[in-house]
C-alpha cells in the first residue's frame, strides 16, 4: 500500500515539475540566441558591449561631476580641441595644431576645417567661443569646472578656423583640463536637455538610455573623421564585481572596462577566449596623514611610518600584486613621473629608531579612519598589523563613504579634521596640486612645496617637467603622505578585440581606437 | 454581510494607522543618516557658498516636522517628490523598477509553491520513511544557503559553465519577451529554491495535521488512496495556514529579491533603493521604502480577506 501511495505521490509531483522543466527549456532556447551571437567571428562584429560599474544619473557632465558620464561621452560623443592619449601625451583632435605665446598666456588653436557636429552644423571658431562663454557664465556649473574655467580671461574667434584663448596666468595644467570635460564642445544650435540627449561632434551619438541597466551609443552617420568601428556600443552597468565577471565569462559582455576585484584575474586566464590588458590609472592610493596631529608634524615619525610598511607585500596581499608602486603623488603616465618607490624603503628596525628619537619609544596610538571601499579596508588591516610591529597602534574605524566625506574629508567649522590617518584613492589626473592647499584634509602645504609647485605650473613646458619632478620628489622626501600603490587599469576583453587603450589616462573609455581583428 | 463589512473596516483602519507609523519611522531614520546631502551631491570640490545655496534649495535648513508634513502631504496627492540626483520625479523612477521586482517576487513565490507543496506532501505522507527524512534534510540545506550564494552557484553552473542562460541583466517584456524570460529564470529560481525550502516545513506540518483529521480517515476508509485524499480533502484546510505563512514570508521574499537583484544586476526596486541610499538621494529612499511598506501591508490585508474566501465559516461569523 505504501508503495502504491508513493507512486501516486510521484505522479502528483510530475505535473508541476514538468511545467517548470518546460519553462526552463523555453528559456534556454530563448537564451541561446544572444549566446549564439557572441560566437560570431570577431571580424564581423558590429556591436560592442562594455561592462562598467556605476550608472550615470544623467548625461550632463557640466552639472554633474560623476566620472561615469565622461567615461561614456568624452572623445566618443563629445570632442575636445586636444586629447590625451593612452601614454598621457597631448594629441590634436578638433584642433589640428596649436601655438602658445612666449608669455604662456595666449593659446592659438587651428581647427580642423572638416569638423562638424552630428547635427550637421559647422564646428568653427564661433561655435567654440560661444560654447565656452556660455559655460563660463553658467552659475550651476560643477565646482571643479568653474575653477578650471576661471583661469580663462577671454576667447576670440578671429577666423572661422582659428580660436584664441587668453589666460589670466600661465598654467600648463589648463591644456590638460581642456582635454577633459571642460573642453567638450557642445553644438550651439542644440536646444534640448543635455541630461537626456547629446549634441556633440564625435563618432558616436547617444541612442538610448535604459534606466538602471545600460546606455546605448550608435554610430554617427555623418562623422567628419574616421567613422566609428561599431554600429552600436552598449555600456552595461553591473555594480557587483562577481556579477560583472560572470557576465564576461558567459559571453554577454565583450569588455570589462575596469576589473574591480584583481583577485579574480585568474578566471580569465584562457587566452583563446580572453585578453587581459594591464596598465595604470590616475588613481593614487594614498595613506593620508593629518598634519594637524602633533605626532605627525614630526618628519621622523612620518618617515618611520613609511619605513614600517612593506609596500610591495601590501600590494601583493591587497591588490593581487597588480598596480605600480609609486612613492609619491604621480603615476607612470604623468610626464614628470619618476620611480620614487625606493624613498624611505621598508626597514622596521630603522623605523623603531626614528620613533624612539622622536620620543615615541613607549609607543604611539593613531586613529586610522577609512571609507568602506575594498582597497581601503584591506590596506588598513595590513597597515595596522605592520605598524604594530614597530610599536604604533593604529585603531581602525571603517566609515561608509558618505560618513567618511562628512567626518574625515570635510574639516569642522574650526578647520580641524577628525582623523590621524586615512586611506583613499585620489583618481583625478595630475593632482599633486592638492598638497599645496593648506585647507585640504591633509593640511600639508609646506611653503617650500607650494613654491616648487607654483613655479613649475607657471613655467614653460621643458622647465615644467623638471620643476614638477622636484615638487614630486620633495613630497616623497618629506613623507607628506604614504603612497601605497597606483590603482592598475585592468581591462578584460574578448580575445578578438584589439586597440583598447592600455592606460586610463583620462576619464574617457575611448572607443575610437578599438578594433576587432 | 455586516460581519464582512466590519472585518473589512477593521482591516482598513489597521492598514492606515500602520502606514502612518511607518511614514514617521522612515522619515526619522533617513533624516538621522550621517553625511551632508549637499556635500554628497556636489562632490569633493564643492565651495562652502555652493553648499549653503544647495542646502537652502533642498529645504535642509527647514525644521524637521515641516519637512515631514510637506513630504506626507505631497504623497497623499500622489507626488513623491523629485529625486535630487537625477532630477526625475520619484514615482517615474520607481514605476519601471516596480515591474522588475514584481515579476521577480511573483515568479519566485509561484516557484516556491511549486517546490514546497509537492515536497511538503511527500514529507508529510512519508514522514517515517527515508523519503520524508530526505525532504526534511534537503529543506534544512536549502534554508541554510544564503540567497546570494545560491544565486552565485546557479550563475557559475548554468550561465558560466553551461552557458545556457544569461548570467545577469534585464530586458523589458515589451521589448523582447524571449530575452525577458531568459533573464528572469535564474533570479526567480534562486528565490524559489530558498523560499521553497522555508515553506516545505509549513506545508509538511499543515498536511501532517490533516492526516489526523476525521474527514481524512473517512476518505481513506471509503477507499481513497492517500495522495488523492490529501489533495481533495486536505489542500483547502492546509491552504489556510499556508496563505498565512505566505503573507508573512512576503517581506522575507522582498528582502531576498533585493539581494537577488544585486547578484543578477536586475534594475528593480532593490537596486534603486541601494543606489539611492549610497548617494543619499533621500526622497528616493523614503519613497521607495514607503512603497515597499505599502506593498507588504496591502498583501497582508489581502491575506486576511482571502481567509474569507477560503473558509466559508468566517463569512457568516459562525465558529467551529
Amino acid at each position: 500500500m505504501d508503495n502504491r501511495a508513493s507512486r501516486s505521490t510521484r505522479a502528483g509531483r510530475r505535473g508541476p515539475w514538468a511545467l517548470l522543466l518546460v519553462l526552463a527549456l523555453t528559456a534556454v532556447i530563448a537564451g541561446c540566441t544572444p549566446a549564439g551571437q557572441q560566437t560570431t567571428p570577431a571580424g564581423d562584429r558590429h556591436t560592442l558591449v562594455v561592462g562598467a560599474t556605476l550608472e550615470p544619473a544623467s548625461m550632463d557632465a557640466f552639472h554633474n561631476s560623476a566620472a561615469s558620464i565622461p567615461q561614456v561621452l568624452l572623445y566618443n560623443v563629445y570632442e575636445t580641441l586636444v586629447k590625451v592619449d593612452s601614454d598621457g601625451k597631448l594629441k590634436p583632435l578638433l584642433a589640428q595644431g596649436w601655438e602658445v605665446s612666449p608669455d604662456r598666456l595666449t593659446y592659438t588653436f587651428h581647427l580642423n576645417p572638416a569638423a562638424k557636429f552630428a547635427s550637421g552644423a559647422a564646428l568653427d571658431a564661433t561655435a567654440v567661443k560661444t560654447g565656452f562663454e556660455k559655460l563660463k557664465a553658467d552659475t550651476k556649473l560643477t565646482e571643479t569646472l568653474r575653477a578650471q574655467a576661471a583661469i580663462v580671461a577671454s576667447v576670440e574667434a578671429p577666423e572661422a578656423s582659428t580660436v584664441v584663448f587668453t589666460l589670466t596666468r600661465p598654467s600648463l595644467m589648463w591644456l590638460y583640463d581642456m582635454s577633459s570635460t571642460l573642453g567638450m564642445v557642445v553644438d550651439p544650435t542644440f536646444t534640448g536637455d543635455l541630461a537626456t540627449a547629446t549634441a556633440g561632434s564625435g563618432p558616436y551619438t547617444l541612442q538610448k538610455l535604459n534606466k538602471g541597466t545600460s546606455v546605448v551609443l550608435g554610430k554617427s552617420p555623418s562623422y567628419w573623421g574616421t567613422p566609428g568601428r561599431f554600429d552600436e556600443v552598449t555600456f552595461r552597468y553591473i555594480a557587483d564585481p562577481n556579477a560583472q565577471n560572470a557576465a564576461m565569462l558567459s559571453g554577454e559582455i565583450d569588455v570589462v572596462s575596469n576589473l574591480q576585484a584583481p583577485e579574480s584575474l585568474a578566471q580569465f586566464s584562457d587566452t583563446s577566449r580572453f585578453s587581459v590588458i594591464r596598465g595604470t590609472t590616475n588613481g593614487e592610493v594614498v595613506l593620508g596623514l593629518n598634519h594637524q596631529t602633533k605626532a605627525l608634524q614630526d618628519l621622523r615619525v612620518r618617515q618611520a611610518l613609511t619605513m614600517a610598511i612593506d609596500r610591495t607585500a601590501l600590494r601583493d596581499t591587497v591588490w593581487n600584486g597588480e598596480g605600480t608602486l609609486i612613492g609619491s603623488m604621480a603615476v607612470p603616465t604623468d610626464p614628470w613621473y619618476t620611480d620614487l618607490s625606493g624613498t624611505n624603503p621598508y626597514d622596521p628596525a630603522r623605523a623603531r629608531e626614528l620613533l624612539a628619537d622622536a620620543g615615541y619609544a613607549e609607543g604611539l596610538t593613531l586613529r586610522l579612519r577609512v571609507p568602506t571601499t575594498a582597497y581601503a579596508t584591506k590596506s588598513a588591516k595590513f597597515v595596522a598589523s605592520q605598524l604594530r610591529d614597530v610599536g604604533v597602534t593604529a585603531t581602525i574605524e571603517e566609515l561608509d563613504f558618505n560618513r567618511w566625506l562628512a567626518e574625515v574629508f570635510t574639516p569642522d567649522d574650526a578647520g580641524k579634521s577628525n582623523y590621524d590617518m586615512t586611506i583613499v584613492a585620489h583618481v583625478e589626473a595630475r593632482d599633486l596640486g592638492k598638497f599645496a592647499n593648506p585647507d585640504y584634509y591633509w593640511h600639508y602645504a609646506d611653503p617650500e612645496f607650494v613654491r616648487l609647485f607654483t613655479e613649475a605650473d607657471e613655467s614653460g613646458t621643458a622647465d615644467q617637467v623638471a620643476g614638477m619632478q622636484s615638487a614630486v620628489k620633495f613630497l616623497a622626501d618629506d613623507a607628506a603622505a604614504i603612497w601605497l600603490f597606483a590603482l592598475p587599469n585592468l581591462v578584460i576583453t574578448d580575445a578578438g578585440i584589439t586597440g583598447i587603450p592600455q592606460n586610463a589616462t583620462t576619464l574617457s573609455f575611448d572607443l575610437t581606437t578599438i578594433a576587432s581583428a | 454581510m455586516s460581519v464582512l463589512a466590519r472585518q473589512v473596516a477593521r482591516r482598513l483602519g489597521i492598514f492606515a494607522v500602520t502606514l502612518l507609523g511607518a511614514s514617521v519611522l522612515i522619515f526619522a531614520i533617513t533624516s538621522a543618516l550621517p553625511g551632508d546631502l549637499a556635500q554628497v551631491m556636489l562632490g569633493l570640490d564643492a565651495s562652502p557658498e555652493a553648499l549653503a545655496a544647495l542646502r537652502a534649495e533642498l529645504g535642509l535648513d527647514r525644521p524637521l516636522p515641516l519637512r515631514y508634513l510637506a513630504w506626507v502631504g505631497g504623497m497623499l496627492g500622489g507626488d513623491f517628490g523629485i529625486s535630487r540626483l537625477s532630477g526625475y520625479p520619484v514615482l517615474q523612477l520607481m514605476a519601471p523598477r516596480f515591474a522588475v521586482t514584481g515579476w521577480l517576487v511573483l515568479f519566485g513565490m509561484i516557484g516556491a509553491l511549486l517546490i514546497a507543496v509537492p515536497a511538503g506532501m511527500v514529507a508529510a505522507l512519508k514522514r517515517r520513511h527515508w523519503q520524508g527524512f530526505a525532504v526534511n534534510a534537503l529543506a534544512q540545506v536549502g534554508m541554510a544557503i544564503p540567497v546570494f550564494w545560491g544565486g552565485i552557484l546557479l550563475v557559475s553552473l548554468v550561465a558560466v559553465r553551461l552557458r545556457w542562460l544569461p548570467a545577469n541583466g534585464y530586458v523589458p517584456l515589451s521589448q523582447d519577451p524571449a530575452g525577458w524570460a531568459s533573464h528572469l529564470v535564474l533570479p526567480a529560481l534562486t528565490l524559489s529554491l530558498v523560499q521553497g525550502a522555508v515553506l516545505i516545513r509549513y506545508v509538511r506540518s499543515a498536511f501532517v495535521e490533516v492526516l489526523d483529521e476525521d474527514y481524512y480517515r473517512t476518505a481513506r476508509a471509503i477507499g481513497w488512496r492517500p495522495a488523492p485524499a490529501l489533495l481533495r480533502h486536505g489542500l483547502r484546510n492546509a491552504a489556510m495556514s499556508l496563505v498565512t505563512v505566505l503573507g508573512l514570508q512576503l517581506s522575507a521574499v522582498l528582502v531576498g529579491a533585493i539581494v537577488v537583484e544585486q547578484v543578477f544586476a536586475l534594475p528593480g526596486l532593490g537596486t534603486l533603493l541601494l543606489t539611492a541610499v549610497q548617494q543619499r538621494d533621500l526622497l528616493l529612499v523614503q519613497g521607495t521604502v514607503m512603497f515597499l511598506v505599502l506593498a507588504v501591508l496591502a498583501v497582508n490585508a489581502l491575506v486576511d480577506f482571502s481567509y474569507l474566501a477560503i473558509d466559508p465559516r468566517q463569512r457568516t461569523g459562525e465558529s467551529r
